[in-house]
């Protein structure tokens, strides 16, 4: 079955003067889906979604959203689209109540189906008993899950998310998760944006890895684990210079790393049937095992594979592991 | 539906100008405060000095109270106007202008609403000064009968109208070019200071140096001023011993003066929007 493209993105580039913040990329969002770009600070996101949601001219490149080119026809796409901006975009002085009201009216909505909407859609996010409420009055969760209400209100077909958990307790990025997966259920695809593994490995259909401007990777979160193989096996030995000669010389060994005090051996087998031949091997060489875990290829583990280095949750860029770049001898 | 979506902007422009007491009542006091303070005291001393002066027979004599009246009505219009566009300063930093930038409304339809609403403050405020100011003794609409008044409101309130589109214009175009609110304070400052001097509000310009008299006639404030003057104490009056005569054809150009600057204002403030990038 041949699934429709709501967004088509083709050589999309964008400069700030001399700088390239994007750089040529080209992605495809599916009708229904929810879609990630997963990438540290400064890796090009936001830029990204402003053109696609026409806030930034576009410079280079084509862009469809819902069936119409954001150079030709701007006006036809902000009509189909709903966003939730990265930095809070809320009036302080308004109310709940009237932060909705002022979007269906900009939207031209009708005054029974906003006044629908809006009973709706509190519910939804549960700050029907915040209505009346300042906006200066509400907690930060709160205000992100009005502004997710917001951006629902006119019943786009795409919502676009910048970070839409960022600064969110645990517990509140859970249930915006939640909101998030319910709003996509009932039809509405999503794109957002995060540096956040888990956000977009639990949420998302299909996720692009991007960094500074390119997209290094795109796939659903288990194909691209699938990539680095079945299993990671971490040991820590008495020798692990020796270890690392046994352990190349077999066949479903793909790639060896170091990490920390011991070594990472990416395989494309079961682990739980190589690690007793391999501890039988060390044992065999003399060679003392001190410590042994077995793991499935984390969202972290890719994000280190395809950018050579590690992603926090705080999206800092940090220094280079020696675990991918040995990986790609 | 018709397109009315400026109508948007306007409401919720209002929905503000409501909700801070403090704000709205300070905004509606302080001209008052002006006109009574510095109308009385400034008018104990031009009618002192005026005093001296011969009248001209058989011409009315106004007061510099109400002779000045005019002039603070046009002044607090001036200032209420300019500082107009600051919310969108304000929503450009910290509010919604994203979110107005995103949608689908026309980018004019956001010049016209904030020019309305700030055009409906300026009413209130002219109406609030004007009433008070008849309170304390300006003699607005003397020997007028009901019908005259009315159409002089009328006719104060076209002035009123028309110079304050051009100025929210203007400030909604510096408002939507700048980065931060000092830099529309400073530019406002910058602009008042020869407006206001350089205009008939609070005394005549007759004994202006030459190069003065000609900017204070392609002022707008000077235009607005002689229309109230117009409307609210008549075409043939005389108020610290000088003689105030002003045809209808001379009113004409005022407000075409005032009409062609608010038109070269909204082009201005259209250009200003229609390159704006807002992220
Ligand atoms: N208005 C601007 N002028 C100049 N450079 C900019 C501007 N906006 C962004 N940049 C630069 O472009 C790059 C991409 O920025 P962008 O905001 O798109 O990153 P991001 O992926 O959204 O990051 P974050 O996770 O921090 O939100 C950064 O290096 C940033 O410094
Ligand atoms: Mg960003």
């Amino acid at each position: 079955m041949e699934e429709r493209t709501i967004i088509e993105v083709d050589g999309l580039v964008h400069r700030y003067g001399d700088f390239l913040a994007v750089d040529h990329i080209s992605f495809g969002v599916r009708e229904g889906e929810i879609f990630s770009f997963l990438g540290p600070n400064g890796a090009g996101k936001s830029t990204a979604i402003n053109v696609l949601t026409t806030l930034l001219p576009i410079q280079e490149g084509r862009v469809v959203v819902a069936g119409h080119d954001v150079s030709k026809n701007p006006a036809k796409v902000r009509e189909s689209i709903g966003i939730v901006f990265q930095e809070v975009t809320l009036d302080r002085d308004m109310t709940c109540r009237e932060i909705l009201e002022f979007h269906g009216r900009l939207y031209s909505m009708q005054r029974e189906e906003r006044r629908r909407r809006i009973d709706e859609l509190l519910e939804l996010v549960a700050l029907d008993h915040k209505r009346d409420t300042l906006t200066r009055h509400l907690s930060g969760g709160m205000k992100r899950r009005l502004e997710i209400a917001r951006g629902l209100m006119t019943r786009p077909r795409v919502l676009f998310l910048d970070e839409p958990t960022i600064g969110l307790d645990p517990q509140t990025r859970l249930k915006m998760w939640d909101y998030i997966k319910a709003v996509n259920e009932e039809g509405t695809t999503i794109f957002l944006t995060t540096h956040y593994m888990d956000e977009a490995d639990r949420l998302s259909d299909r996720v692009s890895i991007i960094d500074h401007g390119k997209i290094i990777t795109t796939g659903r979160s288990y194909e691209l684990k699938n990539m680095l193989g079945e299993d990671l096996v971490y040991l820590e030995t008495s020798d692990n210079s020796a270890t690392r000669a046994l352990l190349e010389q077999l066949e479903s060994v793909t790639r060896i790393s170091e990490k920390g005090h011991g070594l990472v051996a990416v395989v494309n087998s079961d682990g739980t049937r190589l690690l007793p031949h391999i501890m039988e091997t060390l044992g065999q060489n003399g060679i003392t095992l001190e410590t042994v875990n077995l793991k499935k290829p984390s969202m972290d583990d890719v994000f280190v594979h395809f950018t050579g280095k590690e992603l926090r949750d705080e999206g800092a860029e940090r220094p280079v592991t020696t675990a991918a770049r040995a990986g790609r001898r | 539906m018709a397109r009315l979506g400026f109508l948007t902007i306007y409401w919720r422009d209002m929905l503000r100008f409501v909700r801070f007491k403090t704000v709205l009542v300070s905004s509606l006091v302080q001209p008052a405060l002006w006109l009574a303070f510095f109308g009385i005291a400034m008018a104990a001393n031009f009618d002192r000095l005026a005093g001296s002066v011969p009248t001209i027979p058989g011409v009315p004599v106004v007061s510099y109270l109400t002779y000045m009246a005019a002039g603070v009505i046009a002044m607090t219009t001036l200032f209420t106007s300019l500082f107009g566009g600051i919310v969108l300063l304000f929503d450009k930093n910290w509010g919604l202008m994203r979110e107005i930038m995103a949608s689908p409304l026309p980018r004019n339809d956001v010049i016209f609403g904030i020019a309305l609403s700030g055009m409906t403050k300026s009413f209130i405020q002219a109406g609030i000064i004007m009433v008070f100011g008849i309170f304390i003794g300006a003699e607005f609409f003397l020997g007028y009968s009901a019908g005259q008044t009315f159409i002089s409101l009328l006719g104060i309130l076209l002035f009123l109208g028309i110079f304050s589109l051009g100025f929210l214009f203007l400030s909604a175009a510096i408002s939507i070019s700048l980065e931060s609110p000092e830099g529309l304070q400073g530019i406002i400052t910058l602009l008042t200071m020869p407006i206001f001097f350089a205009s008939n509000a609070l005394y005549p310009v007759n004994a202006f140096p030459p190069l003065l008299q000609i900017i204070s006639g392609i002022n707008p404030l000077t235009h607005l001023v002689n229309g109230i003057r117009f409307f609210a104490i008549g075409d043939d009056f005389q108020s610290i011993g000088i003689h105030y005569t002003a045809t209808t054809g001379e009113i004409a150009l005022s407000l075409c003066v005032l009409a062609i600057f608010a038109a070269i204002m909204f082009a201005l403030a259209y250009w200003r929007f229609q390159k704006a990038v807002v992220t």
